[in-house]
């Protein structure tokens, strides 16, 4: 099978086409700029600009769509340009191209208002539920793809919830450089259970989906390593992987989530670069419990995890000690 | 005459819990043989097999059927009409009175050409009303209806003579107050949500007062209330007092009554009326249910349960046996006549001869029936230590054909007032302190002293008399019943740990067949004698033909023996078997030091040694046998208070179990005792037995169990019986696990506690045993938290070091129980919440409510507050 892999530079992307290699696929990959991956045919352009994804998709009989904005903070113009109307754009020129088969990964937060979620399966996405403009601007995008799914090209969206792994700067990296400069507060208790996907179990559930897109049309599935485990744990298994000292200092929740939204307003107001220390849907996050009930997945996709939380600690651990 | 008003209006189609399909609007004429217009609920199958007829009462109106409109089969046809003037159905402005609205009932059933089966439900004021109808058409040679059920929920038909009549309605009646209360105002209305226990949410409020939102349209509540005979000369005392006599002529009318006794209207006084009047009736009542208990509990599947169960082998079954009994009978044994029965411990260390005590149960049953005039099936609370005056009482009760009821003193205050609500006894035999608590709690039960009593305590005590003062006055040619095997002979109460203590119900022949499983399991013979420190056993000494002797020790805190207790009273019988508690054995084995300066020969004679009432550890017994009665074999019993024992194991076997074994599923407790069966129902993946029974080994699956010497049902708990007792005679003990390939049951916890994870059900006992085990850990409990069948396992443990306030163990910890864990039963543990103590109940300090905490963690792991479980 060749494959379109957009946004392939990412934790998940890299992994995505490793998997995706490893396996005899041709992977063609899809970015801003090089990705310096080995084995794949190179396109660099932007997802908002149709001619390089057309001809990106020459002779593709399948997608994998990654490529989003994911900050915590920015312009709505910004997260609709690229998750609403570049998911679109893929999606379109991939149907022009005649791709069989099309992997759409989305985020549980599509379908979460604040409250807490414990064992709940995949809830339909809700642009009016969600909260801030990543989760909606990705609610929107799942949303059209989805009704868009045909027989031509079947459609699936894949939301993994809290992906890691060695390299990963999104969570293990905020929380390594909070926790080294003693900036790594608990939110709440620090007890509420949270699902995560250890990156290598993402990538293979995206392949999975690409194979199983004809029998499962139109859903949506949230994966995870189905292991949930408390944000304090969580926390102190990266700290102790990479070797920091980390001692829990506890912060009401209500007072984490004020402050969050006070720290987005003022980097709003003073258009500073970079991102707030902590935002009101972070702390919420940290705060109430997210985690998921995985029966449908599984059968759904024929896939499970083959890398364990206890086993991704010591690959974590290994990759610090080398020097990743 | 009928309103514009009233005419047209149907009840709002969002009223919650309400199908706006279930309204039809039906002309009848009425007392007067006017036509009026009648709103009723009428969920509409046309070609149904059976009708239920459901009135409401006031101030409600039909709403108050609608779970029951949902709940029933599909053949089912509900027809619930809105009395006139209430609900929707007409405002004539008239005056009716309890016989006109009988009479317009039968217009309205007339006009509905009602024909066929039809069982009648009726709730407060429609019971008078549905009553009277259902004796009206009764007496019809030429009914078309074929009347086969009645169900009455919080009613009445009498004012009980011991009873003031409802402070709410008399408070109603008072002239100036009812006009106000009741229609210029809505505070009757909302009054009974006062009544109603828990409370009421606002969308069902909404749904009763929807209909009675004018002055006008209230009018009937006050006609209604006026109503109400509360003076012989009221002009509805007639019909009412006809309608309650009627009620000995429905002796062949199926009939379940189903009672709130939280209600402060119709409280149990006015259930035992009903009772009285309808001795063949099944009940179900509820401790706390109030007034509209159809709100407060789930009447609709009881209801739906017992009309599909009515003809079925009711599962209330009592024996068939007639032939007499005698529970007494070894008393009588000549051969035992010098031997002792009894040495009491305590104070001056009394004893009694088989004989002695043989003379005295006759001399009281004789003085119970004579004097006291307690008859044959009249209810006996004992609420005496063990010992020869409860030997003597509980004898004498059986001897005469009294119904001991047995509640256990550690149960505490408020679980003994509920369960003596429960039994509501006749008379209540006991000692000052139990008759001080009935005094103050009010237990129901005329009182009589164990012992003679100074007549100005007992004046305070309320106590009519004492035992030895009966015995004194009895006539000397008093001629006693005869029990029947199949006649009620005790109600037992269970501990109740894990909820309200029930009350279970034993014939004569199924005690005199658990005495007799209990010699054949344990070999017992008259050269055996015993040292009873665990309470059920202790009664049953003198059945067996054994010499017995209770410790000096109080039998509902196990922790009172210690190891000299022991030996005094091992010495003082020669004793070669001490029935004792898990808490019983281990303060035994940690003051055995205290023995060093005595002869502990006595000791050696024990050959049995029986742990029963709750789990035992195999190394607490092992060291029970090796450093305090290296001559006894230990067993353990497996069993619960609606059948005991179910099973037992010796150590031996224990400490020799195959490594093959069923040790996934949970603890072994042995092969079943002679004449039991035992079975499982394999559970759903929900958790929730799918009522099939396989024998396939290693099958996890909810216990059932059936012997001689099981329960017969749960006192006033016709629905609570109904579930626990599967068709084939069986009794589903609630507790999950498996039996194995030799046959022997293997026992993983209860049902409710059953961990529903993606894999399937597993039981949370094999997770514990696998924790409890690990360095720092006293003893842990293991939930699934999460919607079933997405359950994770959540690990709370009691530590050495206990935390101030909970929280997660260490990374180092985590990683040895979900090691053990995973070496266990194969499942992740999501995290460990250490804790300074479990909540464990009283009696037994060792059965974990693990429903409780399973809420408990979720609430914690969704990030709430986190305080001590």
């Amino acid at each position: 099978m060749r494959v379109l892999v957009t946004g392939a530079t990412s934790l998940l992307g890299r992994h995505t086409v490793e998997a995706l290699l490893e396996r005899g696929d041709s992977v063609v990959v899809f970015q801003r700029s090089e990705s310096g991956l080995d084995g794949v045919e190179e396109h660099c352009g932007s997802i908002t600009d149709r001619a390089t994804l057309d001809a990106a998709l020459a002779g593709v009989d399948g997608v994998i769509h990654l490529a989003a904005k994911v900050d915590p903070v920015g312009d709505w113009e910004d997260f609709k340009a690229i998750n609403v109307t570049g998911t679109a754009n893929v999606h379109a020129a991939a149907a022009d191209a005649g791709v069989a088969r099309f992997v759409h990964v989305s985020s549980p937060s599509v379908a979460h208002g604040g409250a807490s979620i414990s064992g709940e399966g995949a809830e339909p996405a809700d642009p009016d539920q969600t909260r801030g403009h990543y989760s909606t601007s990705k609610a929107i995008a799942e949303q059209q793809v989805l009704a868009a799914s045909s027989a031509a090209m079947p459609v699936v969206a894949i939301r993994p919830h809290l992906v890691i792994g060695p390299g990963d700067t999104q969570l293990i990296g905020r929380i390594v450089d909070r926790a080294q400069s003693g900036r790594m507060p608990l939110i709440g208790s620090g007890l509420a259970l949270v699902d995560t996907t250890w990156v290598d179990n993402a990538a293979s559930a995206l392949v999975a989906a690409l194979d199983a897109a004809p029998d499962v049309a139109g859903r949506a599935f949230v994966v995870s390593n189905g292991e949930p485990r408390t944000v304090h744990e969580l926390i102190a298994r990266i700290t102790d992987a990479v070797g920091i000292e980390w001692s829990p200092r506890n912060v009401p929740a209500r007072v984490a989530i004020a402050g969050g939204a006070a720290a987005e307003a003022a980097w709003e107001r003073t258009g500073r670069d970079g991102e707030p220390p902590m935002t009101a849907f972070g702390a919420e996050q940290l705060s109430t419990a997210h985690w998921f009930d995985q029966r449908e997945t599984r059968a759904a996709l024929g896939w499970e995890p083959s890398v364990t939380l206890a086993e991704g600690w010591l690959r974590l651990a290994a990759h610090h000690a080398f020097g990743g | 005459m009928t309103t514009a008003d009233s005419a047209d209006r149907l009840p709002p189609a969002d009223l919650d819990g309400w199908d706006p399909s279930w309204s039809r609007l039906v002309d009848a004429p009425d007392h007067t043989g006017e036509l009026v217009r009648w709103h009723m609920l009428d969920n509409g199958p046309t070609d149904a097999a059976l009708t239920v007829l459901a009135v409401h009462g006031n101030p409600t109106w039909s709403y108050t059927w609608r779970h029951l409109a949902a709940a029933l089969p599909a053949d089912v046809r509900l027809i619930a009409p809105d009395q006139l003037d209430m609900g929707y159905s007409a405002r004539s402005g008239r005056t009716r009175r309890l016989a006109d609205r009988i009479a317009d009932l039968l217009g309205l059933t007339d006009a509905l050409q009602l024909s066929g089966d039809v069982v009648v439900v009726a709730h407060d004021w429609g019971g008078p009303v549905s009553l009277g109808w259902l004796q009206a058409e009764l007496a019809r040679t030429d009914s078309p209806i074929n009347l086969v059920g009645l169900v009455l929920t919080n009613t009445a038909v009498h004012q009980p003579p011991d009873a003031s009549a409802p402070t709410v309605i008399r408070t109603a009646r008072t002239p100036g107050i009812l006009r106000r209360a009741t229609v210029d105002t809505t505070a009757f209305l909302r009054g009974m949500f006062e009544l109603s226990n828990p409370r009421t949410p606002a969308a069902v409020r909404r749904g009763y007062l929807a209909p009675y939102d004018t002055a006008e349209r209230r009018a009937a509540i006050a006609t209604f209330v006026e109503d109400i005979p509360l003076e012989s000369d009221h002009p509805t005392a007639a019909t009412l007092d006809a309608i309650a006599d009627g009620l000995t002529g429905l002796g062949d009318l199926p009939t379940l009554l189903v009672w709130g006794a939280g209600d402060r209207v119709f409280s149990d006084l006015y259930l035992h009326d009903l009772e009285s009047r309808l001795p063949h009736a099944d009940v179900h009542r509820h401790p706390s249910a109030g007034h509209l208990v159809s709100e407060d509990i789930d009447v609709a599947s009881i209801v739906v349960d017992w009309i599909a169960a009515r003809g079925a082998e009711p599962s209330d079954a009592t024996d068939a046996s007639a032939a007499p009994i005698d529970l007494t009978e070894r008393l009588r044994d000549p051969a035992l006549a010098d031997r002792v029965a009894i040495r009491e411990m305590a104070g001056a260390g009394t004893s009694v001869t088989f004989g002695e005590l043989d003379d005295l149960v006759q001399a009281t049953a004789e003085a119970l029936f004579g004097v006291a005039a307690i008859a044959p099936g009249d209810r006996v609370a004992l609420m005496v230590p063990p010992g020869i005056d409860l030997a003597v009482a509980l004898y004498a009760c059986w001897r005469m054909g009294a119904v001991p009821v047995l509640v256990d003193g550690g149960l505490g205050p408020t679980r003994m007032s509920a369960a003596m609500r429960v039994a509501n006894p006749d008379y209540l035999i006991g000692i000052p302190k139990a008759l001080a608590a009935a005094r103050t709690l009010r237990w129901p039960g005329r009182r009589i002293a164990s012992s003679a009593l100074s007549s100005p305590m007992a004046r305070l005590l309320g106590a009519t008399d004492d035992l030895a003062g009966l015995r004194r006055r009895r006539a000397a040619d008093t001629l006693l019943p005869t029990p029947k095997g199949s006649d009620e002979a005790a109600i037992v109460f269970t501990s109740g740990s894990t909820g309200p203590s029930k009350g279970v119900r034993y014939t004569g022949e199924r005690i005199r067949a658990q005495v007799q499983t209990l010699i054949d399991l344990y070999d017992i013979t008259p050269e055996d004698s015993l040292v009873a420190a665990f309470a059920p056993f202790a009664l049953y000494g003198p059945a067996m033909g054994l010499t017995s002797t209770v410790p000096d020790m109080d039998v509902s805190a196990p922790g009172s023996l210690d190891a000299s207790t022991l030996l005094d009273a091992v010495e003082a019988v020669d004793a070669t078997m001490v029935f004792a508690s898990p808490a019983a054995i281990l303060k035994v084995v940690e003051s055995i030091d205290e023995l060093d300066s005595r002869d502990c020969a006595a000791f050696d004679h024990v050959r049995l040694l029986l742990s029963a009432g709750a789990p035992v550890p195999t190394h607490l017994l092992r060291t029970a046998i090796d450093t305090v009665l290296p001559n006894a074999e230990a067993h353990t019993p497996y069993g619960m208070t609606e059948c005991l024992p179910v099973a037992s194991i010796d150590l031996t076997a224990l400490e020799s179990l195959d490594t093959d074994g069923l040790d996934e599923i949970g603890v072994c407790v042995g092969r079943p005792a002679p004449g039991v069966d035992a079975t499982v129902s394999p559970l759903d993946e929900l958790g929730t037995p799918t009522g099939q029974i396989t024998d396939a080994p290693g099958t996890l699956g909810e216990v059932w169990v059936q012997a001689g010497h099981m329960r017969v049902g749960y006192e006033r708990l016709w629905h609570t019986t109904h579930r626990a007792s599967p068709a084939g005679g069986w009794h589903a003990t609630g507790d999950i696990g498996a039996i194995d390939a030799a046959g022997q049951l293997w026992i993983g916890g209860r049902t409710a506690h059953v961990i529903c994870s993606p894999r399937g059900p597993v039981a949370p006992v094999p997770i514990e045993r696998a924790v409890d085990v690990l360095d720092g850990i006293r003893r842990s409990a293991a939930v699934g938290v999460g919607p079933p069948g997405a359950q994770v396992v959540v690990v709370i443990a009691e530590v050495v070091d206990a935390p101030k306030k909970p929280q997660q163990s260490s990374l180092d910890r985590l990683d040895e129980i979900r090691k053990a864990v995973a070496d266990a039963v194969g499942l992740d543990v999501a995290t460990c919440l250490e804790v300074a103590a479990l909540p464990v109940d009283r009696r037994h300090n060792s059965k974990i409510d693990r429903s409780a905490l399973a809420e408990w963690a979720l609430r914690v792991l969704e990030g709430g507050e986190v305080k001590a479980p």
